[in-house]
């Protein structure tokens, strides 16, 4: 394994067994359900595995994650996110495939990484509720053997960030689900581990809570530049705003792995624009017969009409737009059409995304592109 | 907003900052103790809740001291209908108040864990560098507290309610078989601890079924001579018929099924047994639960 890599994996596979069906007495099958519709679409989905009595999670998967980077791990409900999670922080085995955490294999060597790695579920109903928020996050603090007094330190701080300190004396069972999922997120923290893993930490926090979470994972990284994050999201505007690379996995199968602007330049090789023009203008007719656009698309609207392009080069807007002026054509609008990673998804997996944008970032700064060249 | 403290850098104790072979620093949290220290901290960590709830907890006073009393004061007023010694009413106090142990041994150790995966906290603790053993160790430590207050109160009740005469042959000789019982005890709670990781509820109805048969072949309520030998030496694999004997002998003078002496080394036997079994089949099974998936799979 490199140096540089706080995490490595390679042609990692976990298989699931389904639970055993009822047999009788003579070991034959008296109770059969068909496989219907009624199963879920996990069941259903293309990833069995070899024997119909597992279904693969995660299918040789092979990734590295630097020191200090935040990584992403993008992909639908279900996709193995949280498998290849739970392999990496030593609480499940891989079937076949190895990997690594700071340096140690996660098989032959759980203890060896457990100091080094935290982590933090979306959902997650830890702790004890006759505790408080203090008490708990002391508790979770000794079990790695910080001294009480610097753990206390760590708490305050931390439940100052995330605007929990004046529940830090509240018994837990008191708490909301957004209150008790802050209070996991500190916990997290609190070790100041060197690779945290942080599964869907948003989940179940209000926009303010999950804006205030997020700023913090970028200070803490900025201040800890040796520290390594694996984020799991299937918020897309998360993933974007926070990670420098992602990898996009759907079905246990890892489908592309880079930086989110790499990721996007893959599905947008020509630049596009969208131009608004007034009721009637038929100016852009001439477009058609111009060398510099690659791909060019009219869409009747009500208040006029939209002309959508794709050019062969970033600079051949300049005289598209001077063609449709000396044509009279009047434009209303004109926007450049940035490629989402929705579009990134679409392409690679084939299908639209169906994960929640948390506060609609993404919808409100990226104007959705209808058919991505 | 910095959460690494200068003092995490500044002894050799704390801040030796080794390098692993990927030339990572060693994080200083894990540096903080040797492994025999994490094992304390981590078990006296644990047992907090179990000791804040004797003090948060409102009714436990009545749910856990008047209701056991109330069930041997039956037995008790049997014993005086039919004119027992006063001693017989002693031995069923001090049933009760064992079989507080044995209960806080199935409920709160064995079934724990299982409690503990399904609210998500398990995981947590296989993820920290503390292991397993100190976790059920602060269960167990725990566990053991609040149940001595609990069987305390209960003996003193039943001592003032009913005028049970305890004259111990040696006080010293009654602490070291009742410490004696609580490690056997204790040890065998491990060892349900580590059935529990493995099969869930599936083990949860198999202590069910065992509850009331052990509170008859242990003498729970009537002294174990009056059961045959061969039922009395298969019982014996259970620490608390052994210790309930061997406790009766020295409280109340009475002929146990055994002699004290033997009684005392098969308690000691036990406990090197059930604690060194449970920490075979803790590691073992914790490594197949983690090949199984179990390990972090509620609900089950």
């Amino acid at each position: 394994m490199h140096p540089d890599w706080a995490i490595a994996t390679e042609e990692l596979t976990r298989t699931f067994s389904k639970p055993r069906r009822r047999r009788g007495r003579w070991g034959l099958q008296w109770w059969r359900k068909p496989a219907t519709e009624n199963e879920s679409p996990r069941q259903q989905n293309c990833f069995q595995g070899e024997d119909s009595n597992s279904f693969v999670a995660l299918d040789r998967v092979t990734l590295q994650v630097r020191r200090g980077e935040l990584f992403g791990l993008l992909g639908p409900n279900g996709a193995g996110k949280t498998t290849l999670i739970k392999i990496l922080a030593t609480l499940l085995a891989p079937t076949s495939g190895r990997a690594w955490v700071a340096g140690w294999d996660v098989v032959s060597h759980p203890q060896a990484i457990r100091p080094y790695i935290n982590m933090v579920s979306g959902g997650e109903t830890s702790g004890y509720g006759i505790l408080t928020v203090r008490e708990n996050l002391w508790l979770f603090a000794r079990l790695y053997g910080i001294p009480t007094r610097l753990a206390y330190q760590r708490i305050d701080r931390l439940l100052a960030v995330v605007g929990l300190e004046d529940k830090a004396h509240t018994r837990i069972s008191h708490l909301s689900t957004g209150q008790r999922q802050k209070m996991n997120f500190c916990r997290g923290f609190i070790t100041d581990p060197m690779v945290l893993f942080l599964d869907e930490p948003t989940l179940g926090l209000d926009v303010a809570s999950a804006r205030t979470i997020r700023s913090f994972i970028r200070e803490w990284l900025h201040e800890h530049p040796g520290r390594t994050i694996l984020l799991t999201t299937h918020y897309l505007a998360e993933a974007d705003e926070l990670c420098d690379r992602l990898a996009i996995i759907d079905q246990g199968r890892l489908l592309a792995c880079d930086s989110p602007a790499a990721l996007k330049r893959l599905v947008q090789r020509h630049p596009r624009y969208s131009l608004h023009l007034t009721p009637g203008a038929n100016g852009w007719a001439p477009l058609r017969g111009m060398s510099v656009i690659h791909n060019l698309e009219v869409i009747p609207r009500v208040g006029g009409v939209e002309v959508q392009l794709a050019l062969r080069d970033e600079g051949a807007i300049g005289p598209v737009v001077q063609t449709l002026l000396q044509q009279g054509a009047q434009i209303v609008n004109l926007t450049k059409l940035e490629p989402s990673l929705e579009d990134v998804f679409l392409q690679l997996v084939g299908r639209r995304w169906e994960g929640d944008d948390p506060d609609g970032v993404l919808a409100a700064a990226q104007p959705r592109t209808p058919n991505v060249p | 907003m910095h959460l690494v403290d200068d003092d995490r850098n500044s002894g050799t104790e704390h801040g030796a900052e080794a390098t692993t072979l990927l030339g990572l620093a060693t994080p200083p949290d894990s540096g903080y103790c040797p492994p025999w220290r994490l094992f304390g901290i981590a078990a006296l960590a644990r047992a907090y809740p179990r000791v804040a709830w004797l003090f948060r907890s409102r009714f436990w006073l009545i749910q856990e001291t008047v209701l056991p009393v109330l069930a041997a004061a039956g037995f008790v007023y049997a014993y005086r209908a039919m004119q027992a010694p006063l001693e017989y009413g002693g031995l069923v106090i001090l049933g009760a108040a064992l079989s507080t142990f044995w209960l806080n041994v199935l409920w709160g150790m064995g079934a724990q864990l299982y409690w503990e995966r399904d609210a998500g906290n398990l995981e947590l603790f296989v993820l920290s560098p503390a292991p397993l053993t100190a976790i059920l160790t602060g269960m167990a430590l725990g566990g053991m507290i609040t149940t001595c207050v609990r069987a305390l109160a209960i003996t003193v009740t039943g001592v003032v309610l009913f005028d049970v005469p305890i004259r111990p042959t040696s006080w010293w000789l009654l602490a070291g078989v009742f410490l004696l019982t609580l490690a056997a005890l204790y040890g065998l709670g491990l060892l349900f601890a580590s059935l529990f990781l493995r099969w869930g509820r599936e083990a949860w109805h198999l202590v069910s079924l065992l509850q009331e048969p052990i509170y008859l072949v242990s003498g729970t309520n009537f002294p174990l001579s009056i059961l045959p030998k061969v039922i009395a030496v298969l019982a014996s694999i259970i620490p608390l018929t052994l210790g309930m004997d061997a406790l009766r002998q020295v409280a109340f003078n009475m002929n146990g099924v055994f002699p004290l002496s033997w009684e005392a080394i098969a308690l000691a036997c036990l406990t090197v047994l059930y604690v060194g079994t449970a920490q075979f089949s803790l590691k073992h099974l914790e490594r197949r639960s983690r090949e199984e998936g179990k390990l972090t799979l509620r609900w089950q």
